[in-house]
């Protein structure tokens, strides 16, 4: 295989990395390992490897165009009926935390902002910390019709050349900026979590999940421009608002296409109004619930810390809630301040959706659920015994 | 209506598991399986055929035994399938694997509809669809999750979006990205079953797409994997035992005691 390399001398022939190829890929002959045709060059056997004896060999691209002229890093504005999205001031808080790693040569954080009628928006950006608002603010540009939002960023940023952009991960974000990378020919790393500098190169650390969240990994592009990312929501710290903030505008006279979209209308789906994905504190049940009916605990104990219903695939596959409460990896991914799991063994393809929350609460009476293996705290009891307790607990503290 | 539908093989997750000494991925030799998201992209496939008319075309890019994958898409109904197969492919990021499976597209169609699954589960970019649309110059819709109807040369559909979904109306040629709740993919039939072991599957390799090779594969990424390692675990965590009253008590004392608040606003 080109790009992975086994280094003969120090393999040992110990076959940990046959265990971790999640394509077979990886044959033991004559007692070393051996990448065969199967292999995509996921990376899973360098990092099984403990004796450090396969690397994947750095292709060292050519840049097709002088670098040096992309500078500054740029967020791609997502709004809705006159809006922000909830993103934004995650991914401009992602963008601000790294012009502070570009030590001694500051770099600007602009937001690129299209659509009609939005210029209000730009104070909001302004609050939020950005140094310019790159402005299209013309007529005729639904923030729904894709296809011409893509052609007109994508125009903005042949134009200005930043070497960052950062978009949310959100429907939109995921839709239209593979789009505009495919435009532009350049690399783009999906939802991620982790976002740096590397202080020798300058170049833009991207860490994301991957293997549903099994294994994560870095990747950089180096020889093409810009560096583009999504940003997992709910992840980066949101930049705070500043009322009174100023910056410049800068105004772009693009001529607007005409969308080969018709948009018909959008429906609000109240079965979703509570968007699990933007839910701080959410209590989830599974299978342990044992019956419809019982998920009423669930949902008097959501009600009494004020969060948001999940469930397990088990539960919705029997039918006991929507498939829009599903949490993992064929359901919804969420990151909660909390995450209490109810009756629910945790399941790699569960932990897959919830493994982000900052504090996981397992209530399980299997001491050996997996689910105990990835929770911060648990109990280890009758869930019908163990939430009632915890209701009964939770409000007589607030009135006490 | 011709259609095509782009699968992708990717490891049986299920059996995928943490190696809890090393930390690592552990595969239990298991085959690869198609991507889950893909079975609703195929069966819809086959529904817009069933209802319009047309063939159902299946493409996987990927090593010599993606052709499983392709026999299995058959068996559900599939009419032919498509294997994209060059060692130079490997190591392909989204655009490169975009690029590889537009060409084939363009070679195997002009397709009126192309459908994709909304991600794949290992490596869950969910890029390849609208990258690819871009690659033909064709519009893209990701996460239908409706196809309401097709009328002349424009389709209707359904996209879901935080907190509801989009009706809008869109052209052909189109490639759309879809969703589990769009249908419920029927098992394989009997017909179907042997019709994918007997049928051929067509190879189209580097030389049959004509891309040049610095398009393709690892030369043709610009992204590059730099490192790959397990997220660290959440340590020690503190499990309570015992009666729920005295284990609830311990509870909600370490979670005081962390400043871990149990309260996002007054329970009502
Ligand atoms: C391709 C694929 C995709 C999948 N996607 C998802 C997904 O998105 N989301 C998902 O959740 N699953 C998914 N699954 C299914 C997953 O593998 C598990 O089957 C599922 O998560 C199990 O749900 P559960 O934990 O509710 O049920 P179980 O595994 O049956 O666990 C029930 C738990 O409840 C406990 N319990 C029972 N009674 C009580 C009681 N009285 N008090 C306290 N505890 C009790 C038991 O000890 C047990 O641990 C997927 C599977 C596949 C193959
Ligand atoms: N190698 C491939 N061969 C065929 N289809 C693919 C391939 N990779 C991705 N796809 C399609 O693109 C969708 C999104 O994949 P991804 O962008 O990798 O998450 C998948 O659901 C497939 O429909």
């Amino acid at each position: 295989m080109d790009g992975i390399k086994v280094i003969i001398e120090t393999c040992t022939g110990c076959g940990l990395c046959l265990r971790a190829c999640p394509y077979q890929a990886i044959e033991l002959r004559e007692k070393k390992a051996w990448i065969t045709d199967n292999c995509t060059l996921c990376g899973a056997c360098v990092e099984a490897c403990p004796w450090k004896a396969i690397v994947i060999a750095g292709w060292k691209p050519i840049p097709k165009e002088d670098l040096s002229q992309y500078r500054g890093i740029c967020v791609m504005v997502e709004h809705r009926f006159g809006e922000l999205s909830p993103i934004v001031p995650e991914i401009i808080g992602a963008a601000l935390a790294l012009k502070q790693q570009f030590k001694g040569d500051p770099r600007t954080v602009s937001a690129l902002l299209i659509g009609s009628g939005v210029r209000a928006l730009s104070e909001e950006l302004f609050a939020y910390g950005v140094d310019e608002v790159w402005l299209l603010d013309k007529p005729g540009i639904d923030p729904f019709a894709e296809d011409i939002l893509a052609d007109l960023a994508a125009r903005a940023i042949r134009d200005r050349k930043p070497e960052i952009v950062l978009g949310g991960g959100t429907v939109m974000g995921r839709s239209l900026l593979p789009r505009m990378a495919a435009k532009l020919r350049t690399g783009l790393t999906a939802d991620c979590t982790e976002l740096s500098i590397d202080p020798e190169t300058g170049l833009l650390r991207q860490t994301r999940p991957a293997f549903g969240g099994n294994i994560m990994a870095t990747i950089l592009c180096e020889s093409s421009r810009p560096q583009m990312a999504t940003v997992r929501h709910k992840v980066m710290k949101p930049a705070p608002k500043e009322i009174g903030r100023t910056g410049q505008v800068v105004e772009l006279d693009y001529k607007v296409p005409k969308s080969d979209f018709e948009i018909l209308e959008f429906v609000e789906d109240t079965s979703q109004k509570l968007d699990l994905t933007e839910a701080d504190f959410i209590v989830s049940g599974g299978r342990g619930l044992g019956d419809p009916k019982n998920f009423s605990y669930i949902e008097e104990l959501a009600r009494t810390i004020g969060g948001t219903v999940g469930a397990s695939r088990a539960a919705v596959d029997a039918g006991w809630i929507p498939y829009p409460h599903q949490v993992g990896q064929t359901g919804k991914t969420v990151n909660p301040k909390i995450y209490i799991a109810c009756g629910i063994s945790g399941a790699v393809q569960h932990q897959v959706g919830m493994k982000g929350s900052d504090v996981i609460i397992a209530i399980n009476k299997d001491p050996n659920a997996p689910i105990f293996s990835i929770a911060h705290y648990g109990i280890v009891g009758d869930l019908f015994q163990v939430i009632p307790e915890l209701i009964r607990q939770l409000r007589s503290k607030e009135q006490g | 209506m011709k259609i095509a539908v782009c699968i992708k093989q990717v490891p049986g997750t299920t059996e995928v598991q943490i190696n809890p000494e090393t930390g690592t991925l552990m595969r239990e030799g298991v085959e690869g399986i198609i991507n889950p998201f893909d079975l609703y992209a195929l069966e819809e496939g086959i529904r817009l055929k069933e209802k319009y008319g047309g063939t159902v075309t299946v493409l996987s890019m990927g090593p010599p035994q993606v052709e499983s994958a392709i026999r299995e898409a058959i068996s559900y109904g599939a009419d032919e399938g498509v294997m994209i197969s060059d060692r130079s492919f490997a190591g392909s990021d989204t655009l490169a694997t975009a690029g590889t499976l537009a060409a084939a597209l363009r070679i195997l169609g002009p397709f009126d509809v192309i459908l994709m699954g909304r991600q794949a589960i290992d490596g869950d970019t969910g890029q390849v669809g609208p990258e690819t649309a871009e690659h033909l110059g064709i519009p893209h819709v990701t996460e239908v999750k409706m196809i309401e109807g097709v009328e002349g040369n424009r389709i209707t559909l359904r996209r879901m979006l935080e907190h509801g979904y989009l009706r809008l109306k869109a052209p052909l040629p189109i490639l759309l990205t879809v969703v589990k709740e769009i249908n419920t993919p029927r098992p394989a039939s009997f017909k179907g079953k042997l019709r994918a072991r007997q049928v051929p599957v067509k190879i189209l390799s580097g030389k049959d797409l004509d891309l040049a090779p610095k398009i393709v594969g690892l030369s043709g990424s610009p992204t590059r994997v730099i490192r790959v390692f397990t997220p660290p675990k959440p340590t020690g965590g503190k499990v309570f035992t015992g009666e729920p009253k005295e284990a609830v008590q311990s509870l909600l004392r370490a979670l005081k005691e962390a400043g871990i608040p149990m309260n996002c606003k007054n329970g009502s």
